[in-house]
């Protein structure tokens, strides 16, 4: 389905093109924490570190961390999700995206789950 | 968990069960953000069976009852209703309650889930010396409440209760869906609504009905998140986070339900030094002037000095902002007075607005 994609245990993805990556959280993720209302964005140029906390993303009865999933520089943030949060629950692959950064070293792909993978993870954590 | 008398609707109807307070509830059916909507535009339908319900019944129930708590209990008439505290001798919180009057010796006091036992202990200890019997109903009791502004369309074809001549804080007895039920035009949203008693063991039959006869105006099962978020645009209390025992009636910014005259009651001498002394603290409504959202126990820092944490604060559905309530030194109270709430790192600027956040539209 998304051959491209990458997951971690959090709930996050990552799309590779080139030598960058755009992240979001999952439909997993979205459902958990219900409505969006509000999410905090990084700043452009800020370096992050793999599993360093990208920003939070607030429901209205939750708070939750979203995290890297590897290390590099964050190149561009979705602006639209300041006003429209809930574009992450509508659409959490591909309008819903977060950040996209520019990866440090390709290798930290290697620590990540393939879609398979993840759904696999997925049907171990519903048991 | 314990679990209402609708447990099994609300699973049918897919909510997304939480627990609170040892009562397995609904925290959200559609959504949080849906379900608060459609309260405030259409009606929403609640399971409100986890409440606590004490009677107390006999000669000196009412003298009991007017000691227990700060508001005039005299002056209800059977069937009338008001809201009420039961009051520490420091004239801080047990609960906040209603009080309904059922007849000259029977008084229901509906009193938080959370608090059910405690207040029931409470209430059966200072009844000694009373003529009275106190008895903790709650079990027996579910209670479905009915909220919005299509409430009234919807529930007068169900029962032959007058629900037009039915005014605010009063109630009535007679059949819903052909069950037997005690009905108040009360609630706990800020909108038109009734609340719906009934000792049938089965409730489910009611909500199924309203649900049927509601289905032409879209209403939607409500769960405890949007009771949340709708009670707080509302700037109704919620005891824990508003209101505790360390917070007296008249900093909780509630002097409307405390009447001095009606004689003496639990707390009175400290209400009055606190009034004629002033207040040292008091509740406030706030928004947010930069970006977040409040949460409760977030500190609270008046000119860069730690004061309080926020005692109620989320994402307001309806008005699109966050809000919250806290309690700020008295000085600081004043409308457009601006302060801090820390969130996460970050130091966030909030003013102080006026409260309720939310006000009914009044019918033209």
């Amino acid at each position: 389905m998304f051959p491209d994609y990458y997951y971690t245990k959090d709930h996050e993805w990552i799309k590779v093109e080139g030598g960058q990556g755009l992240v979001g959280i999952t439909d997993f993720a979205q459902k958990q924490l219900g409505d969006l209302v509000f999410i905090e964005l990084p700043a452009v140029g800020t370096r992050l570190a793999v599993h360093q906390k990208i920003g939070t993303i607030e429901s209205v009865k939750a708070v939750s961390d979203v995290y890297c999933p590897v290390a590099g520089e964050v190149v561009a943030v979705n602006k639209d999700l300041e006003s429209a949060p809930e574009l992450v629950n509508q659409d959490p692959h591909g309008k819903g995206w977060i950040i996209r950064i520019k990866l440090a070293n390709k290798s930290d792909l290697g620590g990540l789950m393939s879609v398979a993978e993840y759904e696999k993870y997925l049907a171990g954590l519903e048991h | 968990m314990k679990q209402t008398r609708l447990n099994a609707l609300h699973k049918k109807l897919g909510a997304k069960m939480i627990e609170f307070f040892g009562w397995e509830m609904p925290l959200e059916f559609e959504g949080i953000i849906d379900e608060h909507v459609a309260v405030r535009t259409r009606v929403g339908l609640f399971d409100v069976g986890h409440m606590g319900e004490i009677n107390v019944a006999g000669r000196d129930a009412l003298a009991l009852v007017q000691h227990l708590t700060p508001n005039d209990a005299g002056r209800l008439a059977p069937n009338q209703v008001q809201y009420t505290a039961l009051t520490t001798p420091r004239g801080t919180f047990v609960d906040d309650m209603l009080v309904y009057c059922l007849g000259p010796e029977h008084y229901f006091l509906v009193v938080n889930a959370s608090n059910t036992d405690k207040d029931f202990a409470w209430v059966r200890d200072q009844a000694k010396g009373f003529d009275v019997k106190v008895e903790n109903a709650s079990d027996a009791w579910s209670q479905l409440a009915l909220q919005g502004p299509r409430a009234q369309e919807i529930l007068q074809p169900l029962t032959p209760i007058k629900l037009a001549e039915l005014k605010t804080f009063w109630a009535a007895r007679g059949p819903v869906a052909g069950v037997d039920c005690l009905v108040s035009r009360t609630g706990y949203t800020g909108e038109d609504g009734f609340e719906i008693y009934t000792l049938s063991t089965r409730p489910d039959t009611i909500a199924e009905a309203i649900l049927a006869q509601g289905r032409a105006f879209d209403i939607l099962p409500i769960g405890l998140g949007a009771r949340d978020t709708l009670r707080l645009e509302a700037k109704l209390p919620l005891y824990g986070n508003d209101i505790d025992d360390t917070t007296t009636v008249l900093e909780a910014d509630l002097k409307w339900i405390v009447k001095f005259k009606k004689g003496d009651f639990l707390g009175k001498d400290v209400l009055e030094k606190q009034l004629a002394e002033g207040l040292k603290r008091k509740i406030i409504g706030f928004d947010l002037i930069d970006k977040g959202i409040a949460r409760p126990h977030y500190p609270v820092f008046v000119k860069g000095r730690q004061v309080s944490q926020v005692a109620s604060g989320t994402f307001a559905p309806f008005l699109k902002k966050a809000i919250g309530t806290a309690y700020l030194p008295i000085e600081a109270t004043e409308i457009g007075t601006e302060f801090e709430i820390g969130i996460r790192e970050k130091r966030v600027k909030a003013r102080v607005i006026p409260m309720p956040f939310y006000r009914r539209p009044d019918k033209a």
